[in-house]
């Protein structure tokens, strides 16, 4: 175990460390009684600074810890500045040598005096919250979430795995978070071993959150909204309460799409987007409710009074945004969602009936599928678009629901396919080019692809000004004394 | 330590830790027959005093030096410093480790090894348990005459041939042990030191050691049998050989288990009387609360003349040990505790505690030590840059008395004095305390909440008045790291332990220790006073927890059966029962009565740093940096083992059943629970620092 656990320094390192202090041909036996020498003294401090962690209570040995060993060996211990965390050690080779050291900077003292103080750290406090009251977790803020994630996701965990008192004597107030009751059958009848029946019964404090939640989400005032959206999007103990969630919002979208009702078609779509942004929940198994309620958002052939005046697209934009975001989050081997998806739109579009909405939709749910999609299926089909756009807008029949459809799908397409041909194209961009490729488009896309280009360059620039300036922040000035920390 | 007054000197003179440990294993009169046993005190003497003098050389103290030569009367040794010192050490050297010098083929050690592994293979299952404990020691002390003896080849080639075999327990103090690869190595190696001066202590039944016996008969390897002889100590005991589960319950501590004879004192647990108190005050606050209120007070009554009635026939003579008397102030304290007493809720398998968590936010530099006082109205914090920090946790906030000249005007029979002493102006809801210069490890109120004790690495322990908010003593002595520092529950004394393994006892008007409990190899980590202040009990990272007896000094029970160093302990209430817990994440539960393993509580995920029996004692509470709080059922332990009391000859730990002992677990978002503390209504209290990820 010796050999596996713990490595020495080898002789070659104290030739380089003595090389390094001034001294220069070392004879080999005194750098090997050295290397074993300074491997038992590492190793009896590193086993001292250990004590120092534990006593610190913490997981993570600190260079105070080893600092404190020194003091206790009767060994100076380094004076200085100390670095917070780890340096890593920097690695050169050449000439035939191989070393490891440590990259030291040189600080301008000017620099350091003229910065700028740094804030004040926030005075230490104390706060108290209830841990369990009674042997029951709350579900609030201060506590984690009541079941993990990774749990969520076993529909057969017997009930009230965590924190599960008595319970069964009555005397509990019924319906205590965190709690779901078993109902109906024995879980064992002769030896086979059924499930129990689950019934999520919410508390009254739940359902009260329930109510003033939903209603918050589709009413009228616009700052509670907001606040209960955020609460959506954060609190921990929300899991049992999807269900109804979800529940809501697939009856909600199913009622006001035949109602043409769109501010309310939009509210939902934003409480599911709260629900995803949840990083305590676990929606999966509320996809098949979801889903169709997204889809129909971004599909349906009307979503609102008057499609000529109101902007219905956003809505198809965002909700479009939301499958994509689920798709890459959820999409697996098993449920397939992002190639279901993909098949559904493709669908829509090879169907020369459909409507310009639902195309509209169709298109916009492609393009937030990521890259490889938009340059698989969407490209391709930039030319038959674009003749489509072309007779619309200048065809005989002027109508004013076409033409906006029209020019919607035209702007849809130059902005999300722009970026990605700037990407996938070698320049430079030739109008006439662009023209032959992609028809009526053409000119304008080129266009955009130039833009779409000189944007990219001007992002790169700016990226990496901005991490040499992080880097120029983030590293506070520190003082070390000049020390030999080279191991080889 | 029959005298106490040498013991001081002894160990105030040498600081270096394996001075004090072989010193101290010398006088103890220890069996260690080369050194200690025959020799007459003044060569003893002589040998300490060539020891100090050789560490403060060491040292470069030369003043010292030279002073204490004068003392002893001792020849000038500056004048020949490199020969006759250069002898003097080398001469200790090898005194101290000529134990492992041997002529005898050490070739074969790995053959010697290999047969008497193969002989407890081979043994009857009945003994193979018992047997298998040999192997270890037998391991360490063949590994260290290999590297005394200058076998380094042969040395390393045993150790990476053997070292897997040995028990996961083990693999700590082994790879300190794998560290010492030379001869000039051993010296000056802590856990060498104390394998050379101390035996190896196995318990085995009296069937099993007839085969070992036999064993050793047939094959003469007389290696073997001088290890066994010269280093460990085989315990023989009649009675059933003890089988896997119950030999590997009390193994585990660096030196192997606790003497049979180590436990057999009787420990006076039981709570003393408690003392008559008469305070009209009482009264006269209950009279005012109206119509109900008699019925209650009735109860009370009942509940101090049971108190009154029952005679604990464990509990020590009150005058055992010399307590400070009870004070006005400190009477009204008892019977206000008692009718908070009064509220409380009782916890029990169905009824489980509420738990209010204190979390420490925004605390840049990590917090070390958190501690709650009696009454759960304060708690302090020793954070590692040093500071300590003081918290109210009642509505009442922290006030500073008025200074000299504003109180000589007060009117000094008023009623409300107390209230009138304090500055009203001075009202925080926090004190910083300044004036460690290392990491704080612990900290302690006194019971009457004037007064703080804080342990730090720099080696003093400090007084702090909660009047003042300044500091009032700093109490040197330890001169190396002070892990944990304790008020007894009656005030005035206060026990400390530290890295240099000592754990002493100290009045708080004395800049001396009262007692040294001298004993354990390795660092006192944690320190629990017993209920009625005449133990206390010390837990250290020797893996074992100790018991001494305050009036005479003495180690009256040591508990084996942690597998890794022991940071936390816990006396129940009634002062019978003892848990522990550490770095090995189990806790373990003790019957102080015999000494002996109750239970095993399993669970945790990281180390373990704080317990906590609830008020009347039917749930432990334990807490680690797993962020978890776990409650258990020790009630359901007591009962299982109320049914077997008269088994007084029980010497093997018979553990009850643990199949469920855990009642609930608590997790935090991100905090380490360092503190858990039930306050007199069985309100559990939890602190800790929120760690950012």
């Amino acid at each position: 175990m010796s050999d596996r656990v713990l490595p020495d320094v080898t002789a070659e390192s104290i030739k380089v460390i003595a090389e390094s202090a001034g001294i220069g041909q070392l004879p080999d036996e005194a750098a090997a009684a050295l290397a074993e020498d300074a491997t038992y003294r590492l190793k009896q401090i590193t086993q001292e600074a250990v004590k120092f962690m534990h006593h610190g209570k913490r997981r993570k040995l600190s260079t105070a810890d080893f600092d404190n060993a020194l003091k206790l060996k009767n060994v100076e211990p380094l004076y200085g500045f100390h670095a917070e965390e780890h340096i890593p050690f920097r690695f050169a080779s050449g000439g035939g040598r191989e070393l490891h050291f440590y990259e030291e900077k040189e600080v301008e003292l000017g620099d350091i005096i003229n910065a700028p103080l740094p804030r004040i750290p926030l005075d230490v406090n104390l706060k108290a919250h209830w841990l369990a009251i009674e042997g029951v977790q709350p579900s609030i803020p201060e506590n984690p979430p009541p079941v993990p994630k990774e749990d969520q996701h076993a529909a057969d965990r017997p009930p009230g795995v965590t924190a599960k008192p008595s319970g069964k004597d009555g005397t509990k107030p019924a319906g205590k978070p965190g709690k779901a009751e078993v109902k109906g059958l024995p879980s064992e009848v002769a030896g086979v071993k059924l499930k129990p029946v689950l019934t999520h019964e919410l508390s009254v404090e739940q359902q009260l959150y329930y109510r003033e939640i939903t209603e918050a989400c589709v009413g009228s005032c616009e700052s509670r909204r907001a606040e209960a959206l955020q609460s959506l999007a954060t609190d921990p103990g929300l899991h049992q309460m999807i269900p109804r969630f979800s529940t809501f919002v697939c009856e909600g979208v199913r009622v006001n799409v035949v109602q043409s009702n769109l501010a309310l078609l939009i509210y939902l779509m934003r409480m599911v987007k709260a629900l995803m942004d949840n990083t305590t929940l676990h929606l999966e198994k509320y996809l098949h409710e979801v889903i169709p309620a997204v889809a129909t958002c971004i599909l349906s052939k009307q979503l609102c009074q008057r499609p000529d005046v109101d902007n219905h697209w956003a809505l198809r934009d965002f909700a479009a945004r939301l499958m994509g975001n689920m798709c890459r989050n959820f999409s697996s081997n098993i449920n397939n969602i992002q190639s279901r998806m993909t098949k559904t739109y493709t669908k829509i579009l090879h169907d020369e009936q459909s409507h310009l909405a639902t195309r509209y939709g169709a298109l916009a749910g492609l393009a937030e599928m990521g890259h490889d999609v938009v340059k698989s299926l969407l490209i391709p089909k930039l030319k038959e678009e674009g003749e489509k756009v072309k007779m619309l807008m200048e065809g005989p029949v002027h109508n004013s629901v076409d033409k906006t459809a029209a020019e919607h799908i035209r702007a849809l397409l130059l902005k999300h396919c722009a970026p990605v041909l700037a990407k996938i194209r070698p320049g430079p961009d030739n109008q006439e080019q662009y023209k032959t490729d992609f028809g009526h488009l053409g000119p304008l896309l080129c266009a955009h692809v130039v833009k779409a280009r000189q944007q990219q360059q001007q992002q790169q620039l700016q990226a990496t000004t901005t991490t040499a300036a992080a880097a120029s922040v983030v590293q506070r000035p520190t003082l070390q004394i000049p020390q030999v920390r080279v191991l080889a | 330590m029959a005298d106490p007054n040498r013991t001081v000197v002894v160990t105030d003179g040498s600081n270096d830790a394996s001075a004090v440990s072989g010193a101290a294993a010398g006088v103890q009169s220890s069996p260690k027959g080369e050194k200690g046993a025959g020799t007459d005190p003044s060569k003893m003497d002589q040998q300490t005093l060539a020891a100090v003098l050789q560490f403060l050389k060491n040292n470069k103290l030369r003043d010292a030096e030279a002073a204490l030569r004068r003392e002893a009367k001792l020849p000038d040794g500056n004048g020949d410093s490199g020969g006759s010192s250069r002898v003097a050490t080398s001469g200790e050297v090898s005194l101290v480790l000529s134990a492992y010098e041997s002529e005898g083929d050490l070739a074969r050690y790995c053959e010697y090894y290999n047969s008497l592994s193969s002989f407890i293979e081979s043994s009857l299952d009945a003994h193979k348990h018992e047997l298998g404990c040999l192997l270890y020691p037998v391991f360490i002390h063949m590994y260290l005459q290999l590297v005394y003896n200058r076998h380094e080849k042969e040395a390393h080639k045993f150790f990476n041939r053997f070292s897997v075999e040995q028990e996961d327990w083990h693999q700590e103090d082994l790879r300190t042990l794998s560290t010492v690869k030379t001869r000039e190595q051993m010296e000056g190696n802590d856990l060498m030191d104390t394998f050379r001066s101390s035996k190896f202590v196995l318990r085995m039944s009296r069937d099993s050691y007839q085969s070992l016996r036999r064993y050793l008969k047939q094959n003469e390897h007389r290696e073997l049998l001088s290890i066994l002889q010269d280093h460990l100590f085989i315990d023989v005991f009649d009675g059933v050989p003890r089988n896997r589960e119950q030999v590997q319950a009390t193994s585990g501590a660096m030196m192997g288990e606790a003497r049979r004879d180590a436990n057999k004192v009787k420990v006076l647990y039981g709570l003393p009387k408690e003392p008559d108190i008469n305070v009209p005050l009482d009264d006269d606050d209950e009279g005012v609360e109206g119509e109900d209120k008699p019925k209650k007070k009735k109860q009370k009554k009942d509940l101090l003349l049971n108190k009154n009635k029952k005679a604990d026939p464990n509990a020590p003579p009150p005058s055992r040990i010399p307590l400070p008397e009870l004070k006005d102030a400190d009477k009204l304290e008892k019977v206000l505790s008692w009718k908070e007493g009064l509220k409380r809720v009782p916890l029990g398998r169905e009824n489980l505690p509420s738990i209010c968590f204190y979390t420490l936010a925004n605390a840049y530099q990590n917090v070390s030590a958190v501690g709650v006082s009696e009454d759960s109205s304060l708690l302090a914090a020793g954070f590692e840059d040093s500071n300590v920090r003081v918290w109210s946790l009642s509505p009442q906030r922290l006030r500073t008395m008025r200074n000299a000249s504003e109180l000589d005007q007060l009117d000094k029979e008023a009623d409300d004095i107390v209230e009138r002493m304090m500055d009203e102006k001075t009202a925080a809801d926090s004190w910083l305390l300044h004036g460690h210069t290392g990491p704080v490890y612990s900290t302690s109120f006194s019971p009457d909440r004037e007064q703080l004790l804080t342990s730090s690495e720099d080696g003093t322990v400090r007084l702090w008045s909660l009047h003042t908010y300044s500091n009032l003593v700093v109490y040197k002595g330890h001169n190396y790291p002070v892990w944990d520092v304790q008020f007894s529950p009656t005030g005035y004394y206060f026990v400390s332990g530290g890295h240099d393994r000592v754990a002493r006892l100290w009045g708080t008007d004395q800049f001396q220790p009262i007692r040294m409990f001298v004993g354990h190899y390795s660092d006192v980590t944690c320190i629990q006073y017993h209920p009625n202040s005449n133990y206390v009990a010390t837990g250290s990272s020797d893996r074992t927890v100790r018991l001494w007896d305050v009036l005479n000094g003495n180690c009256v029970r040591v508990m084996t059966g942690h597998k890794a160093a022991v940071h936390t302990l816990a006396w129940s209430p009634d002062g019978r029962y003892l848990a522990s817990a550490g770095v090995d994440k189990n806790v373990l539960l003790w019957d102080i009565a015999y000494g002996r393993l109750l239970a095993e509580m399993k669970g945790h995920t990281d180390p373990i740093y704080s317990l906590c029996f609830s008020r009347e004692g039917s749930i432990l509470a334990s807490g680690g940096i797993d962020n978890t709080v776990k409650i258990w059922d020790v009630q359901k332990v007591f009962e299982e083992i109320a049914g077997s009391d008269d088994l007084t000859s029980l010497d093997r730990a018979s553990l009850v059943e643990v199949g469920s002992l855990l009642l609930g677990s608590f997790q935090t978002k991100a905090t380490p629970v360092l503190k858990l503390h039930f306050s007199h209504r069985n309100l559990l209290l939890g602190c800790g620092r929120y760690q950012h990820s």
